[in-house]
């Protein structure tokens, strides 16, 4: 046994964070405030996740941890060694195998179940700050439903580029009453949040705890003449051939090469055993 | 005939001292009021407390709205005074960096309010956005351009435009012509008196200016230290001014 409390975190503090929780389930989309904890990390590296998550975690639980998609990259490494040293939970890469998934800006490419919970790390969690810098307004605007600001930016978006360049932190209208910020996720990922898995979202230095309850309604909002679009590479994965996830590009070297590959490396590897191979695929195997 | 406002003992005071007390007055459809007065009369505190800015202490303020006749605007929940504000009301500001969201492009400032009230379409939007720059003599080729890069007084013209496109019934003006030069002042002069007259606008105009509310203005109510100290039509107090302090008034403008 470690000298840690089991996820890091106090007894009294996880209770705290899963008060807001629940609250945050009750009312889908709404941004509950909570006190969010000094962490062993710096804000920016997934410090509301974490609380979240450690609220979250039980002993039995599988953790799987990703950072835009990857399970190897600094980020997912270091929190998982987190949770390894201080809950001594088991750990996966699997997404099917894990009971909490922790993300940064993605949703995994496997469909998730009713027994799996996504944490979400949130850097800003209030998706009209960019255009009303005032909190006291902002609250004011969700209490009141006045959402029109948010199709500014939208309309902005079309007037300056031809259509809704917003390719990532797309806002959604959940059950019909708040607008959310999904998170810098891909827009391709928008669709997905209607799920049967159930999703957190924890922002640490804006201490606020929001939840999206499994099979609700998440509407990306648009315009009746430009209505939203999932967009992704329009490629296939130069590893694993897969042509319905969502693809990083990656230069190769200075000549214009170029290749496309799965962020959800996960997937791509699942592919790859079950014996698909990409256009550059053979010497990656 | 209703009156489009009723004003009725509408007082603010800040502590102990007056902002502005005992303003009642009506306002029928069409109709403009001008209110002036020096620096520090009440002016814009009454504006603020007839808009909805600022809480009055004392009175109604009835106004007549399209769904359920006349409702007291003091009382009214806020959702529905946002919503009046958004809709039946609007607010010119003096600085049109007030009124105006700088980082957003003209377009978007025109369509704010229709997107506010629930329209949806691009298109419609943005034609409707290029109708109001042209009717403020805008060209449509600064559609995309933000204010910021549009001289004071077509930052001023863009904020009436953004104010005017719900089609609302009551103008609230503060100092509309403050701090423009004086050519330019009397084109917003005159593309306010056809807009007023065009589309059938009832306004209230706080100013200093007395030209401009000869001008625009069907009535006039003069100010001092945070009560009306005379009203009437704008021609007969400005011709013929009763009280003392509208006499001084009256007589401080310079003649050129």
């Amino acid at each position: 046994m470690s000298d840690y409390n089991f996820a890091y975190l106090d007894e009294q503090t996880k209770r705290m964070i899963r008060r807001a929780i629940l609250k945050g389930l009750a009312v889908p989309g709404y941004q509950v405030p909570f006190a969010s904890r000094e962490m062993p990390m710096p804000y920016g590296w997934g410090t509301g996740g974490v609380q979240v998550s450690a609220a979250s975690l039980t002993p039995d639980d599988t953790l799987k941890v990703i950072d835009q998609g990857a399970d190897d990259t600094t980020n997912a490494v270091s929190i998982r060694k987190f949770f390894e040293k201080t809950a001594g939970v088991e750990t996966t890469e699997e997404t099917e195998k894990a009971s909490i998934i922790q993300t940064r800006h993605r949703i995994p490419e496997a469909e998730l179940t009713e027994d799996q919970i996504l944490v979400y790390q949130v850097p800003i969690p209030e998706p009209l700050r960019f255009l009303e810098p005032r909190e006291t307004e902002t609250r004011k605007m969700h209490a009141l439903q006045e959402y029109g600001l948010m199709h500014v930016k939208l309309y902005e978006d079309i007037s300056q580029h031809g259509a809704i360049a917003t390719a990532y932190a797309y806002p959604v209208k959940v059950e019909g009453r708040y607008v959310m910020d999904p998170s810098p996720i891909p827009k391709f990922d928008n669709p997905k949040m209607e799920m049967a898995a159930i999703q957190l979202f924890g922002a640490g230095r804006e201490q606020r705890i929001y939840a999206v309850p499994p099979y609700t309604k998440v509407v990306s909002l648009d315009f009746e003449d430009y209505p939203f679009e999932a967009s992704k590479a329009d490629h296939a994965c130069d590893l694993c051939a897969a042509k319905d996830s969502y693809l990083d590009e990656v230069i190769l070297d200075d000549a214009g090469n170029r290749m496309f590959v799965c962020s959800d490396t996960d997937y791509c590897r699942s592919r790859r055993d079950a014996g698909h191979t990409g256009r550059l695929g053979e010497e990656a195997a | 005939m209703t009156p489009l406002l009723q004003v009725q003992n509408v007082a603010k005071f800040y502590g102990a001292r007056i902002g502005c007390t005992d303003v009642s007055f009506d306002l029928y459809p069409g109709e403009v009021m001008g209110i002036v007065g020096e620096s520090g009369s009440g002016k814009s505190t009454l504006l603020n407390s007839l808009a909805g800015h600022l809480p009055p202490d004392q009175g109604e303020v009835i106004f007549d709205t399209r769904a359920n006749g006349p409702v007291d605007t003091v009382t009214m929940s806020e959702p529905e005074r946002r919503m009046l504000s958004r809709t039946d009301w609007a607010f010119v500001h003096q600085h049109a960096r007030d009124g105006l969201r700088m980082s957003v492009s003209a377009g978007g400032n025109i369509g704010e309010r229709l997107m506010a009230v629930g329209d949806r379409h691009y298109g419609g939007i943005r034609a409707q956005a290029a109708d109001w720059l042209g009717r403020v003599e805008i060209s449509e080729s600064r559609i995309d351009d933000r204010p910021s890069a549009f001289s004071g007084g077509m930052q001023q013209r863009l904020q009436i435009a953004r104010n005017l496109v719900t089609g609302p019934r009551l103008v609230f003006m503060d100092e509309p012509t403050g701090g423009l030069d004086v050519s330019v002042q009397a084109r917003l002069l005159d593309l306010l008196r056809g807009l007023v007259r065009e589309m059938g606008l009832s306004a209230i105009i706080v100013t200093h200016d007395l030209a401009v509310v000869r001008l625009l203005a069907d009535r006039l109510m003069v100010m001092k230290d945070g009560r009306v100290v005379e009203t009437g039509l704008t021609d007969q107090v400005l011709d013929d001014p009763q009280h003392g302090y509208t006499q001084l008034l009256v007589s401080s403008v310079l003649q050129v």
